[in-house]
């Protein structure tokens, strides 16, 4: 039943296929939305030391447990009336942080044993056992065992995340390289004679980059959540630096109290989270209209 | 051929296993009270037309084919890809997509197909109209025994037990020429080679002894060899069974083997319909003359001729309602030819029609 | 299929090998002297050289790693250098609450994310997909222990309908244990719920389009049985891969539930474990997920061969 497919030529050249990528995001009233979110999120952490009412860190006894919309405090105070919505503009900006550190580690490391595990097969088993590995090592104790020689840190916890995500950069940019690898273009630059690093290179690197780029982009809100996990459990970011993980821990204690204080930290992760999600998928399925099934 | 029909309204007079087309009076069933006896169609079809929604607009697939099939005939209905055979043969059972939209008329045995219910529609395939597709490969689910995926038409549509289903499988299985049936029934499909699969899709297909077959190209996809094999079970088949068949295919050679009649389609519309010996013998529109002598198999004189091909594309329907969608390629083209479409009509003999103003009306050197 | 197993068997025994090195390595890697740490209190050299001693620790590296394994081997993990308890004697309490709150809530993410991905694939274009899309998102989106928090809060304190934490065994209260890990279960089930849909969705999406679909199709069947049984079948060969490939993110999300619902499982062993710095346990915590994480991954191939008979009968030619 293919009679109403409609094939899209391979043969375009690079730079006419990003602008009708990008033309198709810009449709997608979703993906715009995404985008909208994730604009205003990373302008708020960005620019926290200038935009946030309060030092994150102040405490403010009197206001202990203001309720969200008290003059001053919008979105309320916690039990040492430290800014809720200051927190968590810096608790974004940690967020982020450790976010785009732990994906550049997984790129960093997977990128390159995917395309090795991809393109010679003689190392293609080797590097899935250490897939394996990382898969069957208990994350958590990764991230304790980093802490615990290196110390509770933000980078500590985003390099540890980085290592866990790295199987699925490897299985992705592993399976991308496999069907560039088949396909006749490479297959040509190979028997003429082109050496392996160029044909990676040249060839396949820059062909796989628009499946890397989705993987990192859903990637990223997985981080995060995994930061929050940590610094939840206090394997992360040490207090009193504020991170949207540690203000659930302490709000946990008087959430019956001060509702607020453990909502608005989760409801932030989940929007940038769903920011991300949201614009990696739509960019998923820009980049290739047939997939947008996936 | 088209709804305002300018010729032949006699009904269908065809003797014996040879039906012939009407010349579409475009009105559905107009013809029908006309017809009886031995050449009464089992299927007719009248001024069939598929438009596909698409991104970039309506897409016309197939446009007015008016044609019929009568009991125990099998009619070959023959063009390159993308003439829209296929969608002519997945339409008549409701099997598009809901991209598809399709108007006309599809009577079996006097009933409305087109526009009729959904369950209506499915418990007329496969028990009264049965498919059998190109990719035997494919076509059968891996995760399921030939047995189960046989037994489950029998199942469904006559309510058989499991066990009984599984008896009438295995005859079946030995029906369409598959050695230790009682063995094979238990065999997943990839366990099969591809000329028994193509079997087991047409055991699949006769279980319920439906009236109408449609094979759309049930031997493209297999080696020379093991395509005689599956023409002889269809051929079987048509003579122990008295299935009507509707041959779906590219391969004149297939056509000349097993067809009755045949109908060429072009760009979405049949352009010339006869009964098979006339066609491959006097080829009236120069579309089918040119498929006839680009065809290695179906040349008298294969071998001796250097084979012709037929210059320039298959044009895309929807461009020219008001001409010859043949017009841009053929020889014969006259200035009518761009500006007003040519109906079906009979030529030479009642039983052959063709669409074209300009017909070839000498005998053809293939 | 019997060579296939005996490779993947061996594979698995290389991975857990590798996971025993590095857990080794690490935990002497880590700061602190262990010896230090059982003395407590009594710190004279004296009995420092006792423990020593007692625990191989003056021992050269291969030795002790020799000791840890052939005694793993035997089943005896050790013990407990905070409490003295044996960590078998730990594990086999904690085990069957983690054990038992991640097949609920696989169970529960299974039914509710094939269930959805279903809908989502056969009402393509519909609102029904829209609606499935937006909750599978929510669900990758939304920190699951924030989700736990907010359960606890608004459900357990709020309107009193689930305990808020801790655990009854299930052999001497069933429905007052299932009562106890219904909601756990549901938070740490929404992720891999929202796993399962996207997967799911997507794998439907492909056996749909296939030409044995449209064979059901043209042999007449009914939706339930073009949909239930042929694309089915077909779609979970995929989705079950995905399922064992999530049990170490499961494990991880069970330590967080445990900690939220206060529940006596193997997470809560594990934070214990890691913050008091009880090495035998962490050792033995790696052991355990790292075999769970291999065995169900061998089972999944297992399964594999059940749902796919191509599979099956490969091996055996």
């Amino acid at each position: 039943m293919a009679v109403a497919d409609v094939t899209v030529s391979a043969g375009t050249p690079l730079s006419s296929r990003r602008r009708k990528v990008v033309r198709r995001l810009l449709r997608n009233p979703l993906a715009i939305t995404g985008l909208v979110v994730l604009g205003i999120a990373v302008f708020a952490a960005l620019f926290a030391p200038w935009l946030a009412p309060h030092e994150p860190t102040d405490t403010h006894l009197s206001q202990a447990f203001a309720a969200p919309g008290t003059p001053g405090y919008v979105l309320g105070t916690d039990d040492l009336g430290r800014d809720v919505l200051s927190r968590i503009m810096f608790g974004l900006r940690a967020s982020l942080h450790v976010g785009m550190l732990a994906v550049a580690t997984s790129l960093a490391i997977g990128v390159p044993l995917g395309l090795m595990a991809g393109y010679f097969r003689t190392i293609d088993a080797l590097i899935s056992r250490f897939t394996d590995l990382v898969l069957a090592f208990p994350f958590l104790i990764l991230a304790v065992g980093l802490a615990a020689i290196r110390g509770a840190s933000l980078g500590n916890a985003a390099i540890a995340i980085g290592i866990a995500q790295i199987p699925g950069v490897i299985r992705i940019v592993r399976s991308e390289t496999l069907r560039l690898k088949s396909l006749d273009f490479v297959s040509a630059a190979i028997v003429e004679g082109a050496g392996d690093l160029w044909v990676i290179g040249r060839h396949i690197l820059p062909n796989a980059a628009s499946v890397i780029i989705v993987q990192a982009t859903v990637a990223i809100p997985a981080a995060i959540l995994g930061e929050a996990v940590l610094s939840f459990l206090g394997l992360g970011i040490q207090p009193p630096a504020p991170s949207l993980g540690t203000m659930l821990a302490d709000a946990q204690q008087f959430a019956a109290k001060a509702p607020w204080a453990a909502v608005m930290p989760g409801v932030a992760i989940m929007l940038i989270a769903l920011a991300f999600n949201i614009v990696g998928d739509s960019l998923r399925d820009a980049l290739d209209p047939k997939a947008s099934r996936r | 051929m088209s709804a305002i029909s300018k010729v032949n309204t006699e009904p269908p007079a065809g003797t014996g296993q040879v039906g012939s087309t009407a010349a579409g009076t475009g009105q559905a069933g107009s013809n029908a009270a006309g017809t009886g006896g031995v050449g009464v169609p089992v299927l007719e079809v009248r001024g069939l037309t598929v438009t596909f929604r698409t991104e970039d607009g309506p897409l016309s697939a197939v446009d007015r084919v008016d044609f019929e099939v009568a009991d125990q005939e099998v009619l070959a209905v023959v063009g390159e890809s993308g003439c829209g055979k296929s969608v002519t043969a997945m339409s008549l059972a409701g099997l598009l997509p809901r991209t598809a939209s399709v108007d006309g008329s599809v009577r079996l045995d006097g009933r409305e197909l087109v526009g009729a219910d959904k369950k209506t529609l499915r418990s007329i395939r496969g028990r009264e109209i049965a498919y059998i597709f190109q990719e035997p490969m494919t076509s059968l689910n891996p995760v399921f025994t030939v047995g189960n995926q046989i037994g489950e038409v029998l199942r469904i549509h006559n309510g058989l037990s499991r066990s009984t289903a599984r008896k009438r499988s295995v005859e079946l299985l030995k029906l369409v020429g598959i050695p230790s049936a009682e063995r094979r029934i238990d065999d997943y499909p990839h366990q099969l080679s591809g000329g028994m699969r193509q079997r087991v899709m047409i055991a699949m297909a006769v279980a319920c002894d439906p009236k109408v077959l449609i094979a759309d190209e049930p031997t493209t996809a297999l080696d020379v060899t093991i395509q005689a094999g599956i023409l002889d079970v269809l051929r079987g088949l048509r003579e122990r069974l008295g299935t009507s068949i509707v041959l779906i295919t590219h391969d004149l050679g297939v056509v000349a083997d097993l067809a009755d009649r045949v109908a060429v389609m072009y760009a979405g519309r049949v352009v010339e319909t006869a009964n098979v010996n006339e066609l491959f013998a006097q080829p009236k529109h120069p579309y089918t003359a040119g498929l006839l002598a680009a065809s290695p198999s179906a040349g008298r004189h294969a071998g001796t001729h250097r084979l012709n091909e037929i210059p320039g594309l298959v044009p895309v329907l929807a461009e020219q309602p008001n001409a010859c969608t043949f017009a841009d390629r053929c020889s014969r083209a006259r200035d009518t030819c761009t500006t007003e479409q040519p109906l079906l009509t009979a030529e030479g003999t009642p039983n052959h029609h063709v669409a074209c103003w300009n017909p070839v009306r000498e005998p053809v050197e293939v | 299929m019997r060579r296939y197993l005996l490779h993947r068997l061996w594979q698995s025994l290389v991975t857990l090998l590798l996971a025993t090195i590095v857990v080794f390595l690490g935990v002497r890697a880590l700061p602190g002297d262990p010896a230090l740490a059982l003395a407590g209190e009594d710190r004279d050299p004296e009995s420092l050289r006792a423990i020593r001693e007692q625990y191989g620790l003056d021992d050269s590296l291969p030795v002790q790693f020799w000791q840890f394994v052939s005694h793993a081997a035997q089943g005896d993990l050790g013990q407990s250098i905070r409490t003295g308890e044996s960590v078998n004697t730990m594990l086999r309490h904690a085990l069957p609450v983690t054990i038992e709150l991640s097949a609920l809530a696989i169970l529960v993410a299974s039914l509710i994310g094939i269930g959805a991905g279903v809908v989502a694939a056969v009402r393509r274009g519909r609102p029904a997909e829209w609606a499935a899309n937006a909750l599978a998102l929510l669900g990758l989106s939304v920190p699951n222990f924030w989700l736990g928090l907010m359960a606890i809060l608004y459900l357990s304190v709020a309107l009193g309908l689930f305990p808020a934490s801790g655990f009854v065994p299930f052999f001497s209260d069933p429905v007052g244990n299932l009562h106890h890990l219904v909601l756990p279960a549901l938070i740490l089930g929404t992720g891999l719920a929202a796993v399962i849909m996207r997967q799911t969705r997507s794998s439907m999406l492909d056996a749909l389009s296939a030409d044995y679909i449209r064979t059901a199709e043209a042999k007449g069947l009914p939706p339930r049985a073009v949909i239930g049984r042929h694309a089915l079948r077909n779609s979970l060969i995929v989705v079950v891969t995905i399922v064992g490939l999530q049990l170490g993110a499961l494990i991880s999300g069970a330590v967080v539930t445990e900690r939220i619902f206060a529940l006596p499982g193997f997470g809560k062993l594990t934070v214990d474990a890691v913050f008091q710095r009880d090495y035998p346990v962490i050792q033995a915590v790696v052991l355990v997920t790292a075999t769970a994480y291999i065995v169900i991954n061998l089972l999944v191939d297992l399964l594999y061969s059940v749902i796919d008979p191509r599979i099956r009968v490969r091996g055996e030619a």
